[in-house]
């Protein structure tokens, strides 16, 4: 075995720097979406890999839907102040009270409330490119999604008309109001990123390890108790010791019981996992296209 | 076989190799039973994924679960029945990391399959043991020989249904090997199995004794893939060229990019592409600090002894094989657009991080896939037509041809219009290679 070969991190890394990159040389105004979460965590290192000493050439953007969780609100200011990036947050409260959004009777989760306040996000700071976390194991529309992924004057996806993507040739020209949504984590899997988190050592929001929290049992799940979620009168109140494996809405993000403390652990927990990492979260559930509807309407 | 004496340990915990392979395949050649196993087996479905198939197998009157519904995510693909568009597929051994570019492999998704190879280490085949090498497997060993695939692994499937035989197996590798001198394939196993019973996928088959080589599964994960990467001939597009422009690096101008060829060392000549000119390698900088050495396909930023001009699109080559500089091009391309190529018409080029103009020239012929037939006097390729075009571009590009080198011997073609990729294409050498710019001592 010569040394002149590279691990599978090490090949998704540079696959990811390469794609960072392109990014940067190919548009005008990108914004690289930021969360907190341990995928968009993953997304920075790359971002500081691909132009160290230089600063990142992106602003971040978040959307929040007001239901974040506050761990991870306060992670997501506090880094992006650390890498001296300008931190862009739009708010889904903002955009129902200015009538770009609008709820439907009886929805709980504000996932898809989401989708007209990043389009106008997207519209206020004309950005041409969003970068963003999604990976293609999480989902099977994401499957089938380039890296460069294509999105008209409207916003949306068409499954049907998306470009070929060839080695690592990646088309990101535009016509004016149309935007690009490139996913630099495409060809990662939820291992991968938390091995990647391991080696490079990654700070992570307290809620991705065990802690003990006041949950309630629904729709077999265990959702967190908050003051924009009580129990309802029959539900019983539990104190367990949970962590998250993926964060969404806090309304629909089902905690896990897990002991998970460090990074090993949660590693050893996601290898021996039977259910997929968006198996707990209800916005899939509601049927087997939710997601591809959601992409066509311009969810990123 | 050699192996040292003792084993040295590896310094960096996350060694495990990645493997990109490819299948086509339709319904019935059983290529989603085939991943489902491998997936299955390798525990990489999960319960809520096998809910969801169950879910829909029992809405469809309690059919059996079909696992193409795994793979096949769109609505328009359920509906229909068909795979459309690649998929990408992810599992993983102790030992390796795969990442499956799952393609249909009818006539009218030739520009899928293309899009699949174009990544992929290995090529898996499917043929089906009752019908034998039929027109698709032909189509898929094609493509995979002209992306540059460099192993192919075929599996004879459905080997229960033809009693296990070993002469049926001995058959259908003489009729495939009487198509394989025709293409350029440089590493071949073929594999009876059966995908439904589990025969030779994960676990070695006890119905046939007479095969003797290794499972599927066996094979994926030692077939030796290290020196798929060339590392001969050093090159590097430059992608973005990173200026700080702060106190503390004042001067710090680098040029990053990923490495598509060979090995880069600090203190190495270096010529820059198209222009000519030559500078010393100062210091290959990463976010981890300065190394030595660098090598592809790792992403890297270099700095340059000499303050030349270079920007996005110029090329870092080392000087002992110098790349093509050209603007006069002959390559293989597939069409991939309802419009058909028009001779004449202005078309932009992207080739690693360099754009221009094209211009074709001429259609030379058109490759009858099933027979490998070249069909002269054609004036154009339609959608999914693979043939081989002379074109001109209106600014020189830099690169080695595909067979040499598949990271940087590919481009792809774009409608100035619509913005759309209409094909892509892989360089051969240029009958006249152009000679190379001299070296010239610019004072800047």
């Amino acid at each position: 075995m010569h040394k002149y070969k590279l691990s599978h991190l090490d090949y998704l890394e540079s696959e990811g720097i390469h794609v960072m990159r392109e990014v940067a040389a190919q548009f005008e105004r990108p914004t690289l979406m930021f969360s907190g979460g341990k995928d968009s965590i993953v997304m920075l290192r790359l971002a500081e890999k691909a132009f160290r000493p230089a600063r990142i050439p992106f602003p971040f953007l978040n959307v929040d839907t007001g239901h974040n969780f506050p761990e991870l609100n306060e992670f997501r200011d506090r880094r992006a102040a650390e890498l001296g990036a300008k931190l862009i947050v739009r708010t889904v409260e903002d955009a129902l009270a200015k009538g770009i959004a609008h709820q439907v009777p009886g929805e709980i989760s504000r996932n898809r409330l989401q989708i007209p306040t990043l389009l106008a996000a997207i519209e206020e700071f004309q950005f041409d490119a969003a970068l963003g976390g999604a990976r293609r194991d999480e989902e099977k529309a994401r499957a089938k999604e380039r890296f460069f992924s294509f999105r008209d004057e409207f916003g949306q996806w068409d499954p049907k008309r998306q470009r070929p993507e060839l080695w690592n040739l990646y088309n990101g020209r535009l016509l004016p109001g149309q935007n690009m949504r490139v996913f630099p984590l495409s060809n990662w899997t939820e291992m991968d990123i938390w091995e990647y988190i391991q080696r490079e050592n990654l700070e992570l929001p307290s809620i991705y390890f065990a802690h003990e929290r006041e949950v309630v049992r629904r729709a077999g799940q265990w959702l967190p108790v908050n003051d924009l979620q009580p129990p309802k009168p029959k539900e019983e109140v539990k104190t367990l010791r949970v962590r998250v494996r993926t964060i969404g809405d806090i309304m629909t993000t089902g905690c896990i019981e897990s002991d998970a403390t460090t990074v090993e652990h949660i590693i050893q927990e996601v290898s021996t996992a039977r259910v997929t990492e968006r198996g707990g979260r209800a916005d899939d559930k509601v049927s087997e296209s939710s997601m591809e509807d959601r992409k066509r309407e311009g969810y990123f | 076989m050699t192996t040292s004496p003792e084993p040295s340990q590896d310094p960096i915990p996350d060694n495990t190799e990645l493997l990109r392979f490819t299948t086509a395949g339709s319904v019935d050649d059983g290529k989603s039973t085939l991943i489902g196993r491998l997936l299955h087996d390798a525990k990489s479905i999960f319960e809520d994924q096998w809910d969801a198939l169950q879910k829909s197998a029992d809405l469809a009157g309690g059919s059996d679960v079909n696992l193409a519904n795994l793979t096949d995510g769109l609505r328009a693909e359920r509906e229909q029945g068909i795979t459309i568009d690649v998929a990408y597929r992810y599992f993983a051994t102790p030992r390796r990391k795969f990442i499956i570019a799952d393609t249909p492999g009818h006539v009218q998704y030739t520009r899928n399959m293309v899009t699949g190879a174009s990544t992929a280490n290995m090529a898996l085949v499917l043929i089906d043991a009752r019908n034998g090498v039929v027109e698709q497997s032909k189509r898929h060993a094609y493509i995979s020989s002209l992306l540059g695939i460099p192993h192919m692994v075929v599996c004879i499937n459905k080997m229960d249904l033809v009693d296990y035989s070993e002469a049926r197996f001995r058959e259908i590798r003489e009729q495939f090997f009487e198509f394989v001198p025709r293409l350029d394939i440089r590493d071949i196993t073929f594999i009876p199995i059966s995908a439904l019973k589990g025969d030779n996928v994960v676990d070695a088959s006890t119905s046939m004794p007479w095969y003797h080589g290794p499972t599927l599964l066996g094979h994926l994960e030692d077939v030796y893939i290290a020196s798929d990467w060339n590392l001969k001939d050093f090159r590097m597009p430059v992608q973005y060229v990173i200026r700080p422009l702060t106190d503390e690096h004042h001067d710090f101008r680098g040029f990053a990019g990923q490495i598509t060829g060979g090995v880069v060392t600090q203190g190495q000549e270096v010529a820059v592409l198209p222009s000519g000119k030559r500078s010393k390698v100062k210091a290959i900088h990463t976010y981890e600090g300065e190394i030595d050495e660098a090598f592809s396909p790792q992403s890297v930023t270099i700095l340059l002894e000499d303050n030349i001009d270079i920007s996005r699109g110029d090329t870092l080559a080392s000087l002992g094989t110098l790349p093509y500089t050209t603007q006069d091009h002959d390559a293989n391309i597939c069409w991939m657009h309802e419009t058909p190529l028009q001779l004449g018409r202005k078309y932009l080029i992207k080739h690693g991080p360099a754009v221009t103009k094209v211009v074709f020239r001429e259609v030379m012929h058109k490759v009858q896939i099933e027979t490998l037939e070249e069909i002269h006097g054609t004036a154009t390729l339609g959608l999914n037509d693979i043939g081989r075009v002379k074109f001109k571009s209106m600014a020189p590009l830099v690169y080695d041809a595909y067979r040499k080198n598949r990271n940087i011997g590919g481009f792809v073609i774009i409608d100035e219009a619509s913005n759309d990729t209409v094909a892509a294409g892989m360089f051969r050498s240029p009958e006249k290679p152009a000679p190379v710019p001299e070296h010239k001592d610019y004072v800047i």
